[in-house]
């Protein structure tokens, strides 16, 4: 691991036991993050993003019933590098909120009804810091400061459900942040927040990602936001990754068909109203990791593909630029025809 | 920014009358007529037996058998000339705080079995709620009067063996509970900031289900108090001289005929006692539920 890398997680698999034997979830992963770094992993519903995420976390099911292989390294509160895919349950709790956080799609059910704001931000910092509560709440009032919250002090006594969404995020993000982690893994922080909100969510994570120069793994299926906030953009297909690089090189030249389908059915505003037909589409559904396609596992959905080669052979990962990488046998020929039907238009 | 800084006044804690939870149990007109008695009954066996004339023991031997409103014997005397009021108030004192421990030890056993069965589920969960199947095969009054018969009856333990016999209605309630509780997002990021199993469980989630956990406490205090009339009744519970409600249903079961007031005041005073503690549970359980609101 370099030493600006925050987190470097390498041949990450994983596997759920049904039946008799397991099924790959997710295959072979590869990444790392820089200080203030932001990589969106981006792919449709059950491509593996969040299990990608729990399984950093190690909050999926235990040993016989999933299976975990490879590594994520992060760093520990004294520097020296640690695995947390060989780390044990009691170790993993102080990882967990202090090392790597994490935050989630809807703050309001990850938040207990029960419990006053303010002592829910405080008893987290207690988790890992031996602080008096007294102590605590006034690091909770100042976590509540820094995330924008209007009247910090009269915050601290609601309850979840007397704040917006849009609070009740900002809460979420004041809890993840409270021990100042190295890496923050936002699961769709903004999905269920409307528009504005979400801009003001996004800007606030940009500011305090300059401030305290953590690396966030944002996990979306929104390229808007993928544009607004991320540096890197790692596209994910049936487990695998498919399609890497900056957000210039993967959202303005995408040159894998599934990420090309996938920005094609993005509705844009500068389209509006000119009448150039329906939205892309991509047919049918992210294959059963039970019963993956033989060869490419995009084939059978890919305009592309060719019968004899894409339904036998399996792709590798190729670097077509440098820092842009991608996973398609047929990627020289279509970056080809791409390029001539630039030329003629 | 004049206009934000009102705002708070208005998202305050709300006032006591305006509670909704409150609002719905003022409402349930049975359990408010619950309340009123089970304190009216209180007060009167706490600070009732300093106003009479007479104590549980003393024996006026010329007035045996005195009719209720004799002198004043209020409510009568028994077959050894003891005051019927003493005696049922002092009874009152042990049945209400035999039924009210047998509540409160009952309750933390329920809970604790069925936070972690539904918590751990697995072959933990699975365990311990075939555990909670067998307590509840026995047929718990027999098994009551079995272990009554083994073991000195004395007021702690009557509450003992009451409490061992009646906690497995609030841990299979318990149990369902946390099960749908640790499945909802506040479970995984509690585990995400770093809490410990034991954090989660009675920290996160036992607050949770705090309202069938007073719901079901309320209706074990009612039946704590009908199972300790009923073993004194049949003679293994509180012993004579000590009085309960139950051993004066007993002792008067021999004069129903010339003297039917010593069985009637004890045995309206349980009935009075059980049903209101019934019907605060019911209220409860209305008050509790947010969705009644929608009836």
């Amino acid at each position: 691991m370099n030493a600006d890398e925050k987190i470097s997680v390498a041949h990450l698999s994983v596997a759920f036991r049904r039946g008799a034997g397991y099924v790959p979830v997710v295959q072979g992963i590869n990444f790392n993050i820089r200080a203030g770094e932001t990589l969106a992993l981006v792919g449709e519903s059950g491509s593996g993003k969040s299990v990608t995420s729990l399984a950093v976390m190690k909050l999926l099911a235990q040993a016989p019933k999933t299976r975990i292989e490879g590594s994520a390294v992060v760093a520990d509160s004294s520097g020296r590098a640690i695995d947390l895919v060989a780390m044990s349950e009691q170790q993993m709790r102080h990882v967990r909120g202090n090392r790597v956080a994490m935050i989630f799609q809807e703050p309001l059910t990850s938040l207990n009804p029960v419990h006053r704001v303010g002592d829910q931000i405080a008893e987290a910092i207690r988790f890992h810091d031996h602080l008096s509560k007294a102590q605590a709440r006034a690091r909770a009032l100042a976590l509540l400061e820094q995330v924008g919250i209007p009247e910090p002090a009269q915050r601290m006594q609601s309850f979840p459900h007397e704040l917006s969404g849009g609070m009740r995020q900002r809460v979420m993000i004041a809890i993840a942040l409270a021990m100042e982690p190295d890496v923050l893994i936002a699961d769709e922080p903004t999905t269920a927040l409307d528009v504005t909100v979400q801009a003001q969510i996004l800007d606030l994570l940009r500011n305090l990602q300059k401030k305290n120069g953590m690396a966030i793994l944002f996990i979306t299926h929104n390229f808007g936001v993928v544009a607004e906030i991320a540096d890197r953009v790692m596209v994910m297909y049936a487990g695998r990754i498919v399609e890497q690089g900056s957000v210039a090189q993967v959202l303005s030249a995408p040159r894998m068909p599934y990420t090309q389908g996938l920005l094609a059915a993005v509705p844009r505003f500068e389209h509006a109203g000119l009448g150039q037909g329906d939205l892309g589409t991509i047919p049918g559904f992210v294959p059963d990791p039970a019963a993956p396609p033989a060869g490419c596992a995009f084939h059978p959905r890919c305009a592309f593909s060719i019968a004899g080669r894409c339904d036998s052979q399996a792709p590798a990962l190729e670097e077509v630029e440098h820092g842009h990488q991608l996973r398609c046998l047929r990627w020289q020929e279509l970056t080809a025809s791409v390029e001539c039907a630039q030329g003629g238009a | 920014m004049s206009t934000v800084a009102t705002y708070p006044s208005f998202s305050g804690r709300l006032a006591w009358f305006s509670n909704p939870t409150l609002a719905r149990f003022m409402r349930h007109k049975l359990a408010v007529l619950g309340v009123v008695m089970i304190t009216l009954l209180v007060l009167a066996c706490v600070f009732g037996p300093y106003l009479l004339h007479y104590t549980d023991l003393s024996i006026d031997i010329r007035n045996r058998f005195s009719p209720p409103l004799t002198g004043n014997h209020y409510l009568g005397t028994d077959a050894l000339g003891r005051d019927t009021a003493a005696r049922l108030l002092n009874a009152g004192r042990i049945s209400l705080t035999v039924g009210f421990f047998a509540m409160l030890i009952s309750t933390l056993i329920g809970t604790l079995i069925g936070v972690v069965a539904g918590y751990y589920r697995g072959w933990i969960g699975a365990a311990l709620m075939r555990f909670v199947d067998a307590f509840l095969s026995f047929p718990s009054v027999f098994l009551v009067l079995v272990l009554a018969a083994f073991i000195k009856p004395s007021p702690t333990m009557i509450t003992l063996i009451i409490a061992v016999t009646s906690w497995m209605e609030i841990s299979r309630i318990v149990e369902a509970e946390i099960r749908s509780l640790r499945e909802r997002d506040f479970t995984l990021a509690a585990r995400m900031v770093g809490a410990s199993h034991r954090w989660i469980m009675f920290r996160e989630l036992v607050p949770n289900a705090i309202g069938p956990i007073i719901v079901a406490a309320t209706l074990t205090i009612a039946n704590a108090i009908l199972l300790e009339a009923y073993i004194s009744f049949l003679g293994y519970g509180i012993q004579p001289p000590l009085p309960s409600w139950g051993n004066m249903l007993n002792a008067a079961q021999q004069y129903l005929g010339n003297a039917p007031w010593l069985a009637i005041i004890p045995g309206l005073a349980i009935t009075l006692a059980v049903t209101s503690f019934n019907f605060i549970g019911d209220g409860l359980r209305d008050a509790l539920d947010g969705r009644s609101d929608l009836k």
